[in-house]
């Protein structure tokens, strides 16, 4: 039986009031959403914070996905089968449903939210991939107001983000384009596993010309969860099979992946090559109308 | 702290400690052992209760996060003495072996066909995929499914009602 280690329970009424329970908690307060990041490593007793504070009666504040202008908006507690099922999401960026399709499995996303996953930062993290892709912002509110941090500023390192202690993730934006397509590839061990390898990509073009690149790797040690080099490579060459294989072998060759019981690293930044080129035809076979 | 939890329709309060799991919380607690405790990590799905509607694992989820909530286990399939389609399916077609997995899965089942009430094999099986039979049974599983979206709860119930008072259907 596992069983977690003792902690004080407040229950956040209002993103306000989460703010000053969490001011009033200190810091190891942690906050939680769905719970299926923190609960299992507080049962393993991998993490042990002094108190919780549950935020999931506040999705009326920021369970909601909308456009909102030039932008699409995804609370920070919007679940992942809700990602899943938005057709605004759908619309402007297939890779979301791509990425949430093989997230671990349809009951877990009834309860595991967009901002947990993100603020769990696990290195292998499908999501992270997702929005360094598609150049997302993170909003984050605290005792001191809001500010916007770019996704690829939002993580710090393993398990780690830029969310300070009394800080809490609300809300991920992500500018709507035209003339873009979208994609995420990912090979796993079987269904709902983690990543051995994943892929997301972004792509805009003018014409037959890349005018814009975002490509997010997880799972192989990539800096910032992107594969810089290989977007820069593609910008202003037009997308043919030779570039957009040439930009998922520049993005295997800047990766860094570890071997692990998913496999060595040869294989993983095999396959970190393989995804990015597959993920990046999809995403210009978008662009083009020619796949939904 | 003291939580008040409403459990299959009925107000329930108790005094917990913050970090007794939903499963235990409604086993150890409430008695409600229809609820199965399996893996403990959120893969097996065999401790599949209703959250407000939604199927969760109640492994991973803490009794203090369902105060004022609303929770169905599988207790609270079956109304008025009347088996729900889905336990009459898994009956008809031999849908459990061992049975430890079936409270979960009948749980996910139910809300599957709330939402989608004629699901393909294929939806089915997605629908189930996090939750693990290790009699490897999934054959009847889907069967079993597949029989109450044939036999939808509006005409079992109505069935039910018209043969009250008269001779038990054959």
């Amino acid at each position: 039986m596992q069983v977690p280690a003792h902690f004080e329970y407040e229950k956040a009424t209002t993103l306000d009031h989460a703010i000053a329970l969490l001011a009033r908690l200190g810091p190891e307060a942690r906050v939680l959403a769905g719970g299926h990041s923190l609960i299992p490593m507080m049962k393993l007793r991998m993490a042990q914070p002094d108190a919780l504070v549950d935020i999931n009666d506040l999705g009326g504040e920021l369970g909601a996905i909308s456009v909102e202008g030039d932008e699409l908006r995804i609370g920070a507690l919007v679940r992942h089968a809700e990602l899943l099922a938005s057709a605004v999401v759908g619309e402007h960026y297939p890779i979301f449903h791509d990425a949430e399709r093989v997230i671990a499995d349809p009951v877990v996303r009834n309860r595991g939210s967009i901002g947990g996953s993100l603020c769990q930062a696990d290195p292998s993290e499908d999501l992270s991939a997702a929005f360094a892709a598609v150049a997302a912002a993170a909003v984050i509110a605290g005792p001191n107001g809001t500010r916007t941090v770019p996704i690829r500023e939002f993580h710090v390192g393993p398990y780690e983000t830029v969310v300070g202690p009394g800080e809490l993730l609300t809300e991920l934006r992500v500018p709507i384009r035209p003339g873009g397509g979208s994609a995420y590839e990912k090979v796993e061990r079987r269904v709902g596993d983690w990543p051995v390898a994943a892929a997301g990509a972004a792509l805009w073009l003018d014409g037959d010309t890349v005018s814009s690149a975002g490509i997010g790797l997880t799972a192989v040690g990539a800096p910032k969860f992107a594969a810089s080099e290989a977007e820069q490579y593609l910008l202003g060459k037009p997308a043919t099979e030779e570039n957009l294989a040439e930009a998922g072998r520049i993005a295997a060759a800047n990766c860094n992946p570890t071997a692990d019981q998913r496999g060595p690293v040869d294989y993983k930044r095999h396959l970190a090559g393989e995804l990015t080129t597959r993920a990046l035809h999809r995403a210009t076979a978008r662009a083009r109308g020619q796949e939904a | 702290m003291q939580i008040t939890v409403t459990v299959n329709g009925t107000d329930y309060t108790r005094d917990v400690e913050p970090r007794l799991l939903l499963v235990h919380f409604l086993r150890d607690e409430l008695g409600l052992t229809g609820t199965h405790w399996g893996c403990d990590t959120s893969n097996c799905g065999v401790c599949v209760v209703w959250l407000d509607d939604t199927p969760v694992k109640s492994c991973t989820v803490f009794a203090v996060m369902a105060a004022g909530h609303a929770v169905r286990t599988v207790e609270g399939l079956e109304q008025d003495g009347q088996l729900d389609p889905i336990q009459q399916g898994f009956t008809t077609c031999h849908g459990l072996q061992c049975g430890f997995c079936t409270p979960g899965m009948m749980m996910t089942t139910r809300w599957l066909l709330d939402h989608n009430p004629d699901p393909s094999e294929l939806e089915i099986r997605e629908a189930i995929s996090g939750q693990l039979c290790r009699c490897t049974g999934y054959e009847n599983i889907v069967r079993s499914v597949k029989w109450a979206a044939a036999h939808p709860v509006e005409a079992t119930a109505a069935a039910g009602a018209s043969t009250a008072s008269e001779e038990v259907p054959a």
